[in-house]
């Protein structure tokens, strides 16, 4: 599997992931929304995994493969905390750990492109 | 009456021993070590103005036996271009009527030596895993080293390795080089032992036995090559004395100890079979499941059990495990705080 495709693929699944955990919230408002949330948070590891495998594909780096998938980790997520207007901690931390799972795993896993040798 | 001291009377042997270069394009540097056959000599190509090493028989003629093996060895050597293995220049007749060869001057460190500054396993494993590569392209060649060893494996200043002292080499088919060199059918007859190419080294033995000659080194030694059945030894003879290699490169003995993995405790345990056909097919085969190994993949030698298998799988996929725990972790921890 290539780094980009490995990057959608966790990505979207820790994204659903992620919004499925909002079943156990107390909170029967945000259960009754968790389609949306799902949805959300699927496409917000959507993107952070498209992001950080096509960076991966380019830079080899640990550090910054890491730091790029906690920086849009954090950002989508807290994107999305200012749209809801609430729960800041329990959307920003979840969403920032899945980006530096992603970015790890980018940089770590997944089939490098080949260079070829160039031909006449 | 004066007694000579030892050393003096090295320095006289030494120097009649010399071999006479003249009208040749090497001049003489410095005595690299003894041999079986003759002494290997460090000497400068003045044509190309380079270091090589020359090895040189004991005795004159290019018709003896002794004689025979060197250019055959030379040949088996000239028709194994690899990386891998000590790349021969040159072979001819000296003034003084010796049969010689020059090949590359490899200013390494034995492996034995080598390792000790190697403390890590994956770091050794890969060291064997060249060997392997060497040794691997010369049985495609049709040819057996047969006294594969610590003392004959050399690692050179950037790390690469080159199996040497190919001196009891057998030839299994005429494939080498169009048939240059031919297959060796009194192989059992010539054979004699190539003294270590370091002093010091005295581990190969020459035993007469009622198959041929057993020659190489015991305990690196296959069992069939040690009975001197020269005639049933294929590439697994050669795969035993690389499992003792490796068995070697693991623990610091040859034999008797246990590897500190048991993937590749089994893998010595597999490539040291007493019976060829329990061992390895193929040194391919072999240095396959090292590999697999250093990727955290199970051996085919080893069957694992489910706690093996998870210890592995955690081993391979250590951070990644610990991320999501890390990510599991705080989510229960937000839920609590959330039910609050």
């Amino acid at each position: 599997m290539n780094k980009v495709l490995l990057g959608v693929f966790l990505g979207a699944v820790l994204g659903v992931f992620d919004g499925l955990t909002a079943l156990f919230t107390p909170d029967p408002a945000i259960r009754a929304g968790i389609v949306g949330i799902i949805v959300g948070s699927t496409g917000k590891g959507l993107a952070a995994g498209l992001i950080c495998g096509l960076f991966a594909r380019k830079v080899r780096s640990m550090a910054g493969g890491i730091a790029l998938g906690l920086f849009l980790g954090f950002l989508f997520a807290l994107f999305v905390a200012l749209g809801v207007h609430n729960y800041y901690v329990r959307i920003i931390i979840p969403g920032s750990i899945v980006g530096l799972i992603v970015g790890y795993a980018t940089q770590k896993y997944g089939a490098a492109p080949t260079t070829t040798p160039a031909t006449r | 009456m004066k007694f000579l001291l030892d050393s003096a009377l090295e320095r006289l042997r030494e120097g009649a021993e010399a071999p006479d270069l003249a009208g040749t394009r090497y001049r003489l540097l410095e005595r690299i070590a003894r041999g079986g056959m003759g002494v290997v000599y460090a000497a400068e190509d003045e044509n190309l103005q380079r270091r090589v090493a020359l090895k040189v028989l004991d005795v004159p003629g290019r018709d003896g036996d002794l004689a025979n093996r060197l250019i055959r060895e030379a040949r088996v050597l000239a028709a194994l271009e690899h990386p891998g293995i000590v790349p021969v220049h040159d072979v001819g007749t000296l003034a003084d009527g010796r049969v010689f060869y020059t090949m590359k001057l490899v200013e390494g460190r034995r492996l034995d030596k080598y390792i000790e500054s190697v403390i890590s396993i994956p770091d050794r494993l890969r060291l064997f895993l060249r060997t392997c590569d060497a040794v691997a392209f010369a049985h495609a060649r049709g040819v057996l080293h047969r006294d594969l060893k610590p003392a004959n494996i050399m690692v050179g200043p950037f790390g690469e390795v080159l199996v040497m002292d190919w001196g009891l080499a057998k030839i299994l088919r005429a494939k080498v080089s169009g048939g240059a060199c031919e297959a060796d059918p009194e192989a059992t007859v010539f054979e004699e032992p190539e003294q270590p190419a370091i002093p010091g080294d005295a581990t190969a033995i020459s035993v007469v036995t009622g198959h041929g000659t057993v020659m190489g080194t015991p305990r690196y030694m296959s069992p069939e090559q040690a009975r001197g059945e020269v005639e049933r030894l294929d590439a697994r003879s050669d795969i035993f004395s690389l499992g003792a290699l490796l068995q070697f490169l693991l623990t610091g003995k040859p034999e008797g100890t246990t590897a500190p993995d048991k993937s590749l405790a089994a893998i010595c345990a597999k490539s040291t079979a007493a019976s060829p056909a329990e061992r390895y097919p193929s040194v391919q085969e072999m240095a396959l499941d090292i590999s697999r190994y250093l990727d955290g993949l199970a051996v085919g030698a080893h069957r694992e059990s489910i706690f093996e298998k998870a210890r592995r799988f955690y081993r391979r996929y250590s951070v990644a495990i610990l991320l999501i725990a890390a990510y599991l972790f705080m989510r229960i921890i937000l839920l609590l705080v959330s039910r609050r």
